[in-house]
Protein backbone atom coordinates (compact mmCIF):
# COMPACT_ATOMS: atom_id res chain seq x y z
CA UNK A 1 0.00 0.00 0.00
CA UNK A 2 1.56 3.77 -0.36
CA UNK A 3 0.01 6.27 1.05
CA UNK A 4 -1.73 8.61 -1.01
CA UNK A 5 0.28 11.60 -0.32
CA UNK A 6 3.66 9.99 -1.55
CA UNK A 7 1.91 8.94 -4.49
CA UNK A 8 0.78 12.33 -5.44
CA UNK A 9 4.65 13.52 -4.79
CA UNK A 10 5.36 11.17 -7.35
CA UNK A 11 3.07 11.86 -9.79
CA UNK A 12 3.80 15.76 -9.39
CA UNK A 13 7.65 14.72 -10.35
CA UNK A 14 6.83 13.49 -13.62
CA UNK A 15 4.39 16.17 -14.10
CA UNK A 16 6.17 18.70 -16.54
CA UNK A 17 6.20 22.32 -16.30
CA UNK A 18 3.43 22.82 -18.74
CA UNK A 19 1.48 19.63 -18.25
CA UNK A 20 -2.27 20.36 -17.11
CA UNK A 21 -3.53 18.14 -13.46
CA UNK A 22 -7.21 18.56 -12.71
CA UNK A 23 -7.94 17.27 -9.36
CA UNK A 24 -11.44 15.40 -8.09
CA UNK A 25 -12.99 17.45 -4.74
CA UNK A 26 -11.96 16.96 -1.37
CA UNK A 27 -8.45 15.56 0.21
CA UNK A 28 -6.86 14.87 -2.78
CA UNK A 29 -7.24 18.04 -3.79
CA UNK A 30 -6.26 19.60 -0.58
CA UNK A 31 -3.07 17.35 -0.82
CA UNK A 32 -1.80 18.17 -4.38
CA UNK A 33 -2.51 22.21 -3.20
CA UNK A 34 -0.20 21.05 -0.46
CA UNK A 35 2.33 19.62 -1.96
CA UNK A 36 2.85 21.45 -4.92
CA UNK A 37 0.13 25.01 -5.85
CA UNK A 38 0.85 25.71 -9.18
CA UNK A 39 -1.46 27.35 -11.91
CA UNK A 40 -1.44 24.06 -13.83
CA UNK A 41 -3.67 22.55 -11.65
CA UNK A 42 -7.38 22.41 -11.34
CA UNK A 43 -9.00 22.16 -7.97
CA UNK A 44 -11.90 20.84 -8.69
CA UNK A 45 -13.51 21.70 -4.91
CA UNK A 46 -16.62 20.85 -5.86
CA UNK A 47 -18.70 18.56 -8.04
CA UNK A 48 -17.29 14.69 -6.71
CA UNK A 49 -17.10 12.68 -10.33
CA UNK A 50 -16.62 15.35 -12.86
CA UNK A 51 -13.18 15.34 -12.95
CA UNK A 52 -12.56 12.85 -15.54
CA UNK A 53 -15.44 14.60 -17.63
CA UNK A 54 -13.78 17.75 -17.81
CA UNK A 55 -10.42 16.46 -17.92
CA UNK A 56 -11.87 14.79 -21.30
CA UNK A 57 -13.01 18.11 -22.86
CA UNK A 58 -9.73 19.56 -21.69
CA UNK A 59 -7.59 16.84 -23.42
CA UNK A 60 -9.92 16.92 -26.69
CA UNK A 61 -9.58 20.24 -26.78
CA UNK A 62 -5.55 21.25 -26.09
CA UNK A 63 -4.36 18.33 -27.65
CA UNK A 64 -1.02 19.99 -27.07
CA UNK A 65 -1.26 19.60 -23.44
CA UNK A 66 -0.38 16.45 -21.25
CA UNK A 67 -3.58 16.46 -19.28
CA UNK A 68 -3.28 14.16 -15.76
CA UNK A 69 -6.79 13.53 -14.12
CA UNK A 70 -6.38 12.76 -10.78
CA UNK A 71 -9.71 11.30 -8.29
CA UNK A 72 -10.43 8.86 -6.19
CA UNK A 73 -12.61 5.45 -6.30
CA UNK A 74 -15.08 6.99 -5.15
CA UNK A 75 -15.29 9.75 -7.78
CA UNK A 76 -14.41 7.62 -10.50
CA UNK A 77 -17.55 4.64 -9.35
CA UNK A 78 -19.97 7.79 -8.66
CA UNK A 79 -19.26 8.39 -13.10
CA UNK A 80 -18.13 5.06 -14.34
CA UNK A 81 -19.93 5.63 -17.47
CA UNK A 82 -17.55 7.88 -18.39
CA UNK A 83 -14.18 5.19 -18.88
CA UNK A 84 -15.81 3.94 -22.10
CA UNK A 85 -16.71 7.76 -23.11
CA UNK A 86 -12.82 8.41 -22.57
CA UNK A 87 -12.06 4.86 -24.06
CA UNK A 88 -14.28 5.68 -26.87
CA UNK A 89 -13.24 9.00 -27.81
CA UNK A 90 -9.37 7.79 -26.83
CA UNK A 91 -7.27 11.16 -26.08
CA UNK A 92 -3.32 10.22 -26.58
CA UNK A 93 -2.63 12.96 -24.21
CA UNK A 94 -4.87 12.23 -21.36
CA UNK A 95 -3.28 10.29 -18.36
CA UNK A 96 -6.07 9.28 -15.68
CA UNK A 97 -5.06 8.21 -12.34
CA UNK A 98 -7.24 6.44 -9.85
CA UNK A 99 -6.14 6.92 -6.40
CA UNK A 100 -7.81 4.03 -4.71
CA UNK A 101 -8.08 3.12 -0.79
CA UNK A 102 -11.25 1.44 -0.91
CA UNK A 103 -12.81 4.51 1.35
CA UNK A 104 -14.69 8.01 1.04
CA UNK A 105 -11.35 9.00 3.44
CA UNK A 106 -12.51 12.89 2.67
CA UNK A 107 -15.65 12.29 5.00
CA UNK A 108 -14.18 9.88 7.40
CA UNK A 109 -13.17 6.72 5.89
CA UNK A 110 -16.47 5.26 4.82
CA UNK A 111 -15.61 2.13 2.93
CA UNK A 112 -16.54 2.17 -0.49
CA UNK A 113 -16.95 -0.96 -2.67
CA UNK A 114 -14.14 -0.94 -5.20
CA UNK A 115 -12.25 -3.55 -2.81
CA UNK A 116 -14.64 -5.81 -4.65
CA UNK A 117 -13.30 -4.96 -8.26
CA UNK A 118 -10.38 -4.38 -10.08
CA UNK A 119 -11.06 -0.59 -11.29
CA UNK A 120 -8.44 -1.33 -13.54
CA UNK A 121 -10.14 -4.09 -14.99
CA UNK A 122 -12.87 -2.39 -15.91
CA UNK A 123 -11.26 0.68 -17.42
CA UNK A 124 -9.28 -1.90 -19.63
CA UNK A 125 -12.69 -3.72 -20.40
CA UNK A 126 -14.09 -0.54 -21.63
CA UNK A 127 -11.26 -0.02 -24.43
CA UNK A 128 -8.72 1.75 -21.84
CA UNK A 129 -5.45 0.67 -24.38
CA UNK A 130 -2.83 0.47 -21.72
CA UNK A 131 -3.75 -0.07 -17.58
CA UNK A 132 -1.68 -0.52 -14.80
CA UNK A 133 -2.49 -1.23 -11.20
CA UNK A 134 0.06 -0.40 -8.86
CA UNK A 135 0.37 -0.91 -4.80
CA UNK A 136 4.03 0.05 -4.37
CA UNK A 137 6.07 3.58 -5.19
CA UNK A 138 8.59 1.39 -7.35
CA UNK A 139 5.82 0.11 -9.46
CA UNK A 140 4.01 3.23 -10.01
CA UNK A 141 7.16 5.02 -10.42
CA UNK A 142 7.46 2.84 -13.56
CA UNK A 143 3.96 2.86 -14.64
CA UNK A 144 4.44 6.76 -14.46
CA UNK A 145 7.61 6.50 -17.05
CA UNK A 146 5.57 4.30 -19.06
CA UNK A 147 1.98 6.00 -19.13
CA UNK A 148 4.15 9.44 -19.70
CA UNK A 149 6.22 8.14 -22.66
CA UNK A 150 3.77 5.67 -24.21
CA UNK A 151 1.98 8.57 -26.32
CA UNK A 152 -1.68 6.96 -25.57
CA UNK A 153 -4.29 7.39 -23.42
CA UNK A 154 -3.21 5.50 -20.01
CA UNK A 155 -4.75 4.62 -16.60
CA UNK A 156 -3.26 4.00 -13.41
CA UNK A 157 -4.87 2.60 -11.06
CA UNK A 158 -2.93 3.25 -7.45
CA UNK A 159 -4.03 0.73 -4.68
CA UNK A 160 -3.13 3.44 -1.88
CA UNK A 161 -4.17 3.15 2.40
CA UNK A 162 -5.89 5.36 4.20
CA UNK A 163 -3.23 7.88 5.54
CA UNK A 164 -4.86 11.10 6.39
CA UNK A 165 -2.50 14.24 6.92
CA UNK A 166 -3.10 16.29 10.20
CA UNK A 167 -4.39 19.81 10.09
CA UNK A 168 -3.69 19.79 6.28
CA UNK A 169 -4.97 23.21 4.36
CA UNK A 170 -8.20 23.75 2.69
CA UNK A 171 -6.68 24.86 -1.18
CA UNK A 172 -7.09 28.65 -0.28
CA UNK A 173 -7.35 30.24 -3.66
CA UNK A 174 -11.04 31.81 -4.43
CA UNK A 175 -13.22 29.53 -6.94
CA UNK A 176 -12.31 32.43 -9.61
CA UNK A 177 -8.44 32.79 -9.14
CA UNK A 178 -8.19 28.82 -9.58
CA UNK A 179 -10.69 29.37 -12.72
CA UNK A 180 -8.02 32.36 -14.14
CA UNK A 181 -4.81 31.14 -13.73
CA UNK A 182 -6.00 27.70 -15.31
CA UNK A 183 -7.04 29.54 -17.86
CA UNK A 184 -3.51 31.00 -18.63
CA UNK A 185 -1.95 27.16 -17.83
CA UNK A 186 -3.90 25.96 -20.67
CA UNK A 187 -3.36 28.81 -23.02
CA UNK A 188 0.66 28.84 -22.54
CA UNK A 189 2.65 28.24 -25.83
CA UNK B 1 -36.69 26.53 -38.40
CA UNK B 2 -34.41 24.47 -40.45
CA UNK B 3 -31.97 22.57 -38.54
CA UNK B 4 -29.17 24.12 -41.05
CA UNK B 5 -29.71 27.68 -39.98
CA UNK B 6 -30.03 26.59 -36.27
CA UNK B 7 -26.03 25.11 -36.20
CA UNK B 8 -24.82 28.28 -38.20
CA UNK B 9 -26.29 30.41 -36.23
CA UNK B 10 -23.94 29.19 -33.36
CA UNK B 11 -21.24 28.43 -35.83
CA UNK B 12 -21.70 31.87 -37.21
CA UNK B 13 -21.33 33.01 -33.06
CA UNK B 14 -18.13 30.93 -32.27
CA UNK B 15 -19.86 27.82 -31.05
CA UNK B 16 -18.64 24.23 -32.58
CA UNK B 17 -17.87 22.22 -29.34
CA UNK B 18 -20.87 19.83 -28.40
CA UNK B 19 -21.49 17.34 -25.68
CA UNK B 20 -24.87 15.78 -24.54
CA UNK B 21 -27.71 13.16 -24.80
CA UNK B 22 -29.95 13.06 -27.58
CA UNK B 23 -33.52 13.97 -27.60
CA UNK B 24 -36.24 13.53 -30.21
CA UNK B 25 -36.82 17.62 -30.26
CA UNK B 26 -33.54 17.74 -31.56
CA UNK B 27 -33.41 14.80 -33.89
CA UNK B 28 -33.66 16.18 -36.85
CA UNK B 29 -30.70 18.87 -36.24
CA UNK B 30 -28.94 16.06 -34.37
CA UNK B 31 -28.44 14.36 -38.13
CA UNK B 32 -27.53 17.85 -39.20
CA UNK B 33 -24.58 18.21 -36.60
CA UNK B 34 -22.93 14.82 -36.84
CA UNK B 35 -22.81 15.03 -40.45
CA UNK B 36 -21.23 19.18 -40.17
CA UNK B 37 -17.19 18.72 -40.60
CA UNK B 38 -16.88 21.78 -38.60
CA UNK B 39 -18.97 20.78 -35.24
CA UNK B 40 -16.94 18.47 -32.82
CA UNK B 41 -19.79 16.77 -30.72
CA UNK B 42 -18.93 14.16 -27.91
CA UNK B 43 -22.01 11.36 -27.47
CA UNK B 44 -21.86 12.04 -23.52
CA UNK B 45 -22.70 9.08 -20.85
CA UNK B 46 -25.27 12.19 -18.93
CA UNK B 47 -26.21 15.27 -18.71
CA UNK B 48 -23.80 15.93 -15.95
CA UNK B 49 -20.42 14.71 -17.56
CA UNK B 50 -22.13 16.53 -20.87
CA UNK B 51 -21.52 19.71 -18.99
CA UNK B 52 -18.16 18.61 -17.68
CA UNK B 53 -16.76 17.97 -21.06
CA UNK B 54 -17.74 21.20 -22.65
CA UNK B 55 -17.14 23.55 -20.00
CA UNK B 56 -13.61 22.93 -20.82
CA UNK B 57 -14.20 24.79 -24.02
CA UNK B 58 -14.00 27.60 -22.08
CA UNK B 59 -10.45 27.33 -20.85
CA UNK B 60 -9.13 26.94 -24.32
CA UNK B 61 -10.65 30.69 -24.99
CA UNK B 62 -14.31 29.37 -26.43
CA UNK B 63 -17.85 28.72 -25.39
CA UNK B 64 -19.08 25.23 -25.49
CA UNK B 65 -22.65 23.39 -25.51
CA UNK B 66 -24.89 21.27 -23.96
CA UNK B 67 -27.63 19.43 -25.48
CA UNK B 68 -29.97 17.65 -23.25
CA UNK B 69 -34.09 16.83 -22.83
CA UNK B 70 -35.44 18.59 -19.97
CA UNK B 71 -35.24 15.12 -17.97
CA UNK B 72 -31.86 15.52 -17.46
CA UNK B 73 -31.82 18.79 -15.91
CA UNK B 74 -32.22 17.62 -12.40
CA UNK B 75 -28.49 15.96 -13.17
CA UNK B 76 -26.89 19.19 -13.79
CA UNK B 77 -28.02 20.94 -10.21
CA UNK B 78 -24.44 19.80 -8.96
CA UNK B 79 -22.38 20.88 -11.44
CA UNK B 80 -24.08 24.12 -12.31
CA UNK B 81 -24.04 24.76 -7.89
CA UNK B 82 -20.53 23.38 -7.11
CA UNK B 83 -18.48 23.86 -10.36
CA UNK B 84 -20.13 26.18 -13.27
CA UNK B 85 -21.99 29.25 -10.88
CA UNK B 86 -18.85 28.66 -8.49
CA UNK B 87 -15.93 29.12 -10.73
CA UNK B 88 -18.23 30.77 -12.62
CA UNK B 89 -17.58 29.05 -16.38
CA UNK B 90 -19.84 29.64 -18.92
CA UNK B 91 -21.88 27.20 -21.21
CA UNK B 92 -25.17 27.07 -23.74
CA UNK B 93 -27.23 24.80 -22.78
CA UNK B 94 -29.61 23.66 -25.36
CA UNK B 95 -32.61 22.09 -23.68
CA UNK B 96 -35.25 19.87 -25.51
CA UNK B 97 -38.27 20.76 -23.67
CA UNK B 98 -40.56 17.56 -24.04
CA UNK B 99 -43.57 17.73 -22.02
CA UNK B 100 -44.35 21.27 -22.37
CA UNK B 101 -47.81 22.79 -21.98
CA UNK B 102 -48.92 19.14 -19.40
CA UNK B 103 -51.18 16.46 -20.09
CA UNK B 104 -52.00 15.62 -22.71
CA UNK B 105 -48.96 16.78 -24.22
CA UNK B 106 -46.37 14.19 -24.78
CA UNK B 107 -45.79 11.14 -22.77
CA UNK B 108 -46.42 11.27 -19.10
CA UNK B 109 -42.97 10.56 -17.43
CA UNK B 110 -42.39 14.62 -18.97
CA UNK B 111 -45.76 15.65 -17.40
CA UNK B 112 -44.27 16.85 -14.13
CA UNK B 113 -40.80 18.27 -15.82
CA UNK B 114 -41.98 19.79 -18.32
CA UNK B 115 -44.53 21.89 -15.99
CA UNK B 116 -41.29 22.58 -13.84
CA UNK B 117 -38.71 23.50 -15.96
CA UNK B 118 -38.35 26.83 -16.33
CA UNK B 119 -38.92 27.12 -12.37
CA UNK B 120 -35.71 24.97 -12.07
CA UNK B 121 -33.97 27.71 -13.95
CA UNK B 122 -35.41 30.37 -11.83
CA UNK B 123 -34.28 28.66 -8.54
CA UNK B 124 -30.98 28.02 -9.89
CA UNK B 125 -31.23 31.90 -10.96
CA UNK B 126 -29.59 30.16 -14.53
CA UNK B 127 -30.50 32.67 -17.20
CA UNK B 128 -32.99 31.08 -20.15
CA UNK B 129 -34.80 32.27 -23.26
CA UNK B 130 -37.32 29.90 -25.17
CA UNK B 131 -36.97 29.44 -28.85
CA UNK B 132 -39.61 30.28 -31.20
CA UNK B 133 -39.45 29.25 -35.03
CA UNK B 134 -38.70 33.15 -35.75
CA UNK B 135 -36.41 34.48 -32.88
CA UNK B 136 -33.10 32.43 -33.30
CA UNK B 137 -30.99 35.12 -34.14
CA UNK B 138 -32.59 37.24 -31.19
CA UNK B 139 -32.33 35.20 -28.63
CA UNK B 140 -29.28 33.63 -29.28
CA UNK B 141 -27.78 37.20 -29.01
CA UNK B 142 -29.54 38.18 -25.78
CA UNK B 143 -28.66 34.56 -24.06
CA UNK B 144 -24.74 34.91 -25.25
CA UNK B 145 -24.54 38.58 -24.38
CA UNK B 146 -25.77 37.44 -20.67
CA UNK B 147 -23.91 34.41 -20.64
CA UNK B 148 -20.34 36.53 -21.35
CA UNK B 149 -21.48 39.17 -18.90
CA UNK B 150 -22.23 37.26 -16.11
CA UNK B 151 -19.48 34.07 -17.32
CA UNK B 152 -22.26 31.58 -16.41
CA UNK B 153 -24.18 29.06 -18.46
CA UNK B 154 -27.95 29.85 -19.91
CA UNK B 155 -30.02 27.54 -21.37
CA UNK B 156 -31.59 27.87 -24.38
CA UNK B 157 -35.29 26.30 -24.23
CA UNK B 158 -36.61 24.45 -27.67
CA UNK B 159 -40.19 22.88 -27.81
CA UNK B 160 -40.82 19.97 -30.10
CA UNK B 161 -41.22 20.91 -33.89
CA UNK B 162 -39.38 24.31 -33.48
CA UNK B 163 -36.27 22.74 -35.40
CA UNK B 164 -36.98 20.59 -38.01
Amino acid sequence: MIARYQAIESILAHVGSGDLVISTTGMISRELFTLKDRPGNFYMIGSMGLASAMGLGLALQAPNKRVFVLEGDGSAMMSLGTLPLIASEQPANLVHIILDNEAYESTGGQPSISSNFDLAQTANTTGYPWTRRVEDLEELEAALTEATNGGQLSLILVKAGIAPLEGIPRVSHTPEEIRDRFKGAVQAV
Amino acid sequence: MDAHDFWAALKGRGLNFFSGVPDSTFHDAYNVMVNDPDIRYVPAVREDVALGIASATFFTGGLGGVILQNSGVGNLVNPLTSFNLMYKIPALLIVGWRGYGGPPNDAPEHWIMGAKTPEFFNLLEVPYEILEPDNLDAVLDLLLETIKERSIPGALLVRSGVIS
